[in-house]
């Protein structure tokens, strides 16, 4: 396995929004991680990347403890988070911010370049001597997107990529995102649009209140009569 | 005569620019008011001074002088700084931690000097006088003005042309995301002390050769000037902490001509509140967040 999540448990102020989480991803593998807002996908996620602490439990990278690293620790070894809210730097320039993915790689071979990203998104070559806060809010996610990959990642974790952006620019990202998976491109994506995450995903874990309630192969998942009831009907 | 004292104030101005470059430098990227920069800047005088009084030559001071006044930025930020960022309460306490670190180190000065004021010895620098279309400019001089026009240009092509300069951006531009790109914001924190030290040594030892009087309290006017000179030019702004400190040079020297003795800095500070009035982030700067997140 490429990431081995046991029994994860993140507090904030006493309140605790991960209860006991472990999930595995392989290498190649594109999962998504679902659920409401306030389930604790984000939390999760920050936890991977060191962003937040983890109260206990173990996350093991490519056969490593990484639960006490820091976060530019975990991005070096190419477990890489593309936040939510996207978080550029707007005061550099879009080719300036894909560069300092770029410098994450630290040696790992990437298999994304600027040639490749500006191939994957050519809205982001077109501006890429403009400042990323001059960007859209689509763009912004295209470019986030793109410094992840220019990070070389062993792992991918996108943190809701599709929040606020217009229905148009959301599927411009998800197909880039099959493109990605049919790189082989190991990911792990977060996303409150159940549809969307399931129909690109191999596999899903779905969180309530902070831990797991099911999980299994992305198709079975978005047949599944409950989880249809309870998410795909409010996110069609 | 005007055009003489032009020429002076550019070259003090230059040297100005090293001191507020190192200052704005740390503001821009952690909105810190070092306070113990001007005993940095003074460090960086007795240092050369030390090193050329054993016979060695001056370059060998200069170097001295960077690497002591860089370490000890450092020390400043480790021992006044690091602990405070991880409160939140940097900006205000910053402040007070800088002005006792710059007691420290100019009690220390002055007990290793004895209070004296000390001299650089006279064969230190060649005195040769040049003249060119009617003004005079000494080999002291073009060293000076060539100093600092070489720092100023490598400082401006390290942070706006170079990796190293990208990653101290995106720091300044937003701590948290630098980390999601194997950025260690601490590292990059430490290397800025690094070269504002290093700037404000290199200006201590220009001043220190220019006016021929190293003393313990030499760096609180500087102080003082690089806080005219960076909120002219905009807080955190590189080029514009540049050309205010060549017009603070130069009116600077034009006053001190051209008017009754005592009014060179009741002069200088009308024009900062008139400029300021006008232009409330100063002449350069975009917003009061610091120009250093910007493209120049």
């Amino acid at each position: 396995m490429l990431l081995e999540v046991r029994d994860l448990a993140v507090n904030y102020s006493g309140i605790q929004a991960v209860r006991g989480v472990s999930l595995d991803i392989a290498e190649g593998e594109m999962v998504a991680l679902i659920g409401a807002n306030g389930a604790g996908k984000s939390s999760l996620i920050n936890a991977l990347s060191g962003v937040v602490r983890a109260a206990s439990g173990t996350v093991t990278f490519e056969g490593a403890e990484i639960q006490r690293m820091s976060p530019w620790s975990i991005s070096a070894r190419g477990l890489i988070q593309v936040p939510e809210g996207r978080l550029v730097f707007s005061a550099l320039s879009v080719e300036e911010n894909l560069l300092l993915g770029a410098t994450a790689a630290k040696g790992r071979k990437a298999q994304f370049g600027l040639a490749e990203v500006y191939d994957l998104f050519p809205i982001l070559k077109e501006r890429r001597n403009q400042l990323a806060g001059s960007l859209s809010g689509g763009q912004q996610q295209m470019l986030a997107i793109g410094r992840g990959l220019m990070s070389g990642p062993r792992l991918l974790l996108l943190d809701e990529p599709s929040l606020g952006l217009a229905p148009v620019i959301v599927s411009q990202v998800f197909r880039a995102l099959m493109e990605l998976r049919a790189q082989g491109l190991t990911t792990l994506l977060v996303e409150q649009n159940a549809n969307l995450a399931l129909s690109v995903s191999d596999r899903a874990y779905m969180m309530e209140q902070g831990r797991i309630v099911h999980q299994g192969p992305s198709r079975q998942m978005a047949e599944d009569p409950d989880i249809i009831a309870l998410y795909m009907g409010q996110t069609a | 005569m005007i055009a003489q004292q032009l020429l002076n104030g550019l070259i003090v101005g230059g040297v100005y620019a090293l001191f507020a470059l190192g200052f704005t430098l740390v503001f821009g990227i952690q909105k810190i008011l070092n306070l113990a920069h001007g005993a940095i800047f003074t460090v960086g005088a007795f240092v050369s001074w030390y090193v050329v009084s054993l016979g060695l030559p001056l370059l060998l001071g200069i170097l001295a002088s960077i690497v002591v006044c860089g370490l000890l930025s450092m020390l400043v930020e480790f021992v006044c700084f690091s602990r405070l960022r991880k409160t939140g309460d940097e900006e205000f306490g910053a402040i007070i931690s800088s002005i006792g670190a710059g007691l420290v180190i100019m009690t220390v000065v002055q007990r290793l000097s004895n209070t004296r004021v000390l001299r650089f010895p006279f064969e230190t620098f060649p005195v040769r006088i040049y003249e060119f279309a009617g003004l005079r400019i000494t080999l002291l001089q073009l060293f000076m003005v060539g100093c600092a026009a070489l720092l100023v240009l490598a400082l401006y092509i390290l942070i706006y042309r170079t990796s190293f300069g990208r990653r101290i951006r995106a720091v300044t531009d937003n701590e948290r995301a630098s980390t999601l790109v194997a950025i260690n914001p601490n590292a990059t924190y430490r290397q800025v002390y690094f070269i504002s030290g290093a700037l404000a040594g290199v200006a201590g030892v220009l001043v220190g050769l220019a006016f021929s009087s190293i003393h313990f309290a030499m760096g609180e006017p500087y102080l003082l000037f690089a806080f005219v000179i960076v909120i002219l030019g905009g807080l955190g702004s590189i080029l514009g902490a540049t050309i205010a400190a060549l017009l603070f040079g130069m009116m600077q020297t034009l006053t001190i001509a051209f008017l009754p003795s005592g009014l060179t800095n009741t002069i200088i500070f009308l024009a900062l509140f008139l400029i300021l009035m006008v232009r409330p982030n100063g002449l350069f700067g975009k917003e009061a967040a610091g120009a250093l997140r910007g493209r120049r």
